[in-house]
């Protein structure tokens, strides 16, 4: 069931006054558009694009395409195209992110626009605030587009696990987009959004940003707010940019980033220059930087489950880093082993806990409540209907965990781990006297994207996926993917973590990457590479 | 090798006031047995004196002004609920019909 707001479509733009949107109005040029990066937008929005004319590109696309593609729960045209308009006419267009669409993921609430986090206990809930990320996207003068399709609470790494059907890779519709932010990716790759927000427990921004083509950045954690995002994992839980370019995921991050009052986890540090990091980078200097490659993730004797074709692609890239002058070593971090396990512990934990809060009474569904039961059961009743499969399970299995004779052996021991893992991360990155290395890679994930369908029996299969992911997630390192090649016709993913707080250190090495794989291609971006359908009958 | 009965899968659920059917008792039994049986994986690592991490960055209490702040309106909160009566949520009857 969609709960798409539907038939409001984008002829009421109003914008044929304004000469620039006939310039824009044809197919071509609107395929243009919805193939630029942000950095482009913002220079043909300076240049006298107006917002409405870039919005409505989008919103074509959108109409167009979007039916196959299931990347959106949400989208309002006629709102997107207020908005915009309104930024047009105050002028500050072509300044800033003014006027730049944006898609967010479901999970971030929003003042007055539906909010269901993928589930059905959220169906048609309209949220009385925003979220500290969407507000700052709003202050900055961005355009929302609309709210993307995500397994429900965030649970999943395929977004099959979605409420409300699946969401399809736009590299080939009969695969997985990557999970849990798979309508965000989906609808970046698809070129249905320039950029979104997605949020990363285990991997939710990187593993779709990887078998999409797109780049993904889980920041540190404490560093881009939490207030208003459904909490699934709280220990865990962030948001960052996913987007085409590292550049767009660095100008994103700063629009998002920095402390927050109203998240107590917030960390009261100014962030370090991420945009200019990824400038910098793309020069493709990588000279005095120390890349340590991680045995554990795809390394010797740890290629149990990774494909080949991403190993050959992951191996070149770190070849193409040492070449322009990285010092490339290889490190062990043997708690990297357990880190699955961990996470399978600690995530499902703090989701039993986190998501008691759906009891049918503030919010959202509730069923059974007939005057014929009491509350208990009307509870259990309404969870029992508002929430799929993955929810119920990890529920359950975070409340075994957390119980009384067992939480010592699983909880208590996961958290143990979980020191082990992070001081694997301090022991890498070595001290001041102890020089270790600047950044960690390893491959983003042990496959290219798997086939619809194939995993979602399977929950430790589903899991598996995640392998290369959680250890940046539970010592709260940044970590980003980037493109680093196609592994039969798809695309595949490098990560680059680094030292908490030293995100910059992720875009840079990322756009050295991201240039000099653009060069051996000659192309003007891994994106190129990907054919779109074409958008027929736009608006006229 | 630790294992998840039907009965525990449903025992669980009730304490997480989850109502379960008999196919999902079956079904979660089979698939919690084999979650189980890799995260206790973790009981293989060596952690005596290594202290647990409950949260990534180094916590310490957060304090602001005991100043009051603007909150959200009551009706606009009152709209997201299911069910509301005289400017409050209302719930299903928690005592029973004695009480």
């Amino acid at each position: 069931m969609s709960i798409r707001d539907g038939e409001a479509r984008a002829s009421i733009a109003g914008s044929a006054s304004d000469r620039g949107a006939e310039r824009v109005r044809s197919g071509a040029a609107s395929a243009d558009i919805t193939s630029m990066d942000v950095h482009q937008l913002q220079a043909a929005l300076a240049d006298g694009a107006t917002s409405v004319e870039i919005t409505q590109a989008y919103l074509d696309r959108i109409e167009a395409t979007d039916g196959s593609f299931g990347a959106y729960l949400h989208v309002d045209p006629e709102a997107a195209l207020a908005r915009a308009a309104e930024i047009d006419a105050a002028g500050a267009r072509g300044t800033g992110l003014n006027g730049v669409p944006i898609a967010l993921k479901d999970v971030v609430v929003t003042e007055g626009v539906p909010t269901t986090s993928g589930s059905k206990i959220l169906e048609g809930w309209k949220p009385p605030y925003d979220a500290t990320v969407a507000a700052r996207l709003k202050a900055a003068g961005t355009v929302l587009l609309g709210k993307t399709n995500m397994d429900e609470f965030a649970m999943g790494s395929s977004t099959e696990n979605s409420a409300y059907g699946v969401t399809r890779n736009p590299w080939d519709p009969e695969r997985i987009p990557g999970g849990s932010s798979g309508g965000s990716s989906a609808a970046v790759a698809g070129g249905l959004a320039p950029w979104a927000i997605g949020t990363d427990t285990g991997g939710s921004i990187r593993q779709p940003a990887a078998v999409t083509g797109l780049v993904g950045h889980k920041p540190t954690y404490g560093s881009v707010s939490r207030y208003g995002l459904i909490a699934f994992s709280s220990s865990l839980d962030q948001a960052g940019p996913m987007a085409r370019t590292v550049l767009d995921a660095a100008l994103l991050h700063e629009a998002i980033g920095g402390h927050d009052p109203l998240d107590s986890t917030s960390i009261d540090a100014p962030l370090p220059l991420l945009a200019e990091c990824a400038r910098r980078g793309a020069d493709g200097d990588l000279s005095g930087v120390t890349v340590g490659v991680v045995r554990e993730l795809g390394g010797d004797g740890h290629t149990d489950g990774y494909e080949q074709g991403v190993l050959d692609s992951f191996t070149a890239a770190v070849a193409r880093l040492e070449s322009m002058g990285a010092e490339v070593r290889e490190v062990s971090c043997p708690a990297f082993d357990l880190a699955l396990a961990a996470y399978y512990l600690i995530a499902p934990s703090e989701a039993s806990s986190n998501l008691a809060r759906f009891d049918g009474v503030r919010y959202g569904l509730r069923v059974g409540d007939d005057g014929s039961r009491d509350l208990d059961e009307v509870m259990a009743l309404t969870r029992e209907q508002g929430f799929g499969p993955e929810v119920k399970r990890r529920i359950i299995l975070g409340t075994y965990a957390l119980s009384s004779g067992y939480y010592e052996a699983y909880y208590g021991q996961a958290q143990k781990v979980r020191t082990l893992i992070s001081r694997d991360f301090s022991a890498a990155f070595g001290t001041a006297e102890d020089q270790g290395v600047d950044v960690l890679v390893s491959p983003t994930t042990p496959t290219v994207a798997f086939p619809l369908g194939a995993r979602l029996d399977d929950p430790l299969a589903m899991y598996a996926a995640d392998l290369c992911t959680l250890p940046a997630s539970l010592a709260g390192v940044p970590a980003i993917s980037v493109p680093c090649g196609l592994s039969e016709g798809l695309p595949v993913g490098l990560q680059i973590m680094a030292p908490a707080l030293a995100d910059d250190r992720c875009y840079r090495v990322g756009a050295a990457l991201e240039a000099a794989l653009t060069a051996d291609r000659g192309d003007r971006g891994f994106l190129d590479q990907l054919t779109l359908p074409p958008v027929q009958g736009a608006a006229a | 090798m630790s294992t998840l009965s039907r009965k525990d899968v449903s025992h669980l659920a009730h304490l997480a006031r989850l109502a379960v059917t008999d196919e999902e008792l079956d079904l979660f039994a089979g698939q919690l047995t084999a979650v189980l049986d890799a995260v206790a994986q973790v009981g293989k690592a060596a952690v005596e004196d290594v202290p647990p991490t409950t949260h990534a960055v180094p916590m310490t209490n957060v304090v602001r002004q005991d100043a009051a702040r603007p909150c959200l309106p009551r009706d606009v909160v009152l709209a997201g609920a299911p069910a509301a009566e005289d400017g409050r949520f209302r719930v299903p009857r928690i005592l029973g019909e004695e009480a």
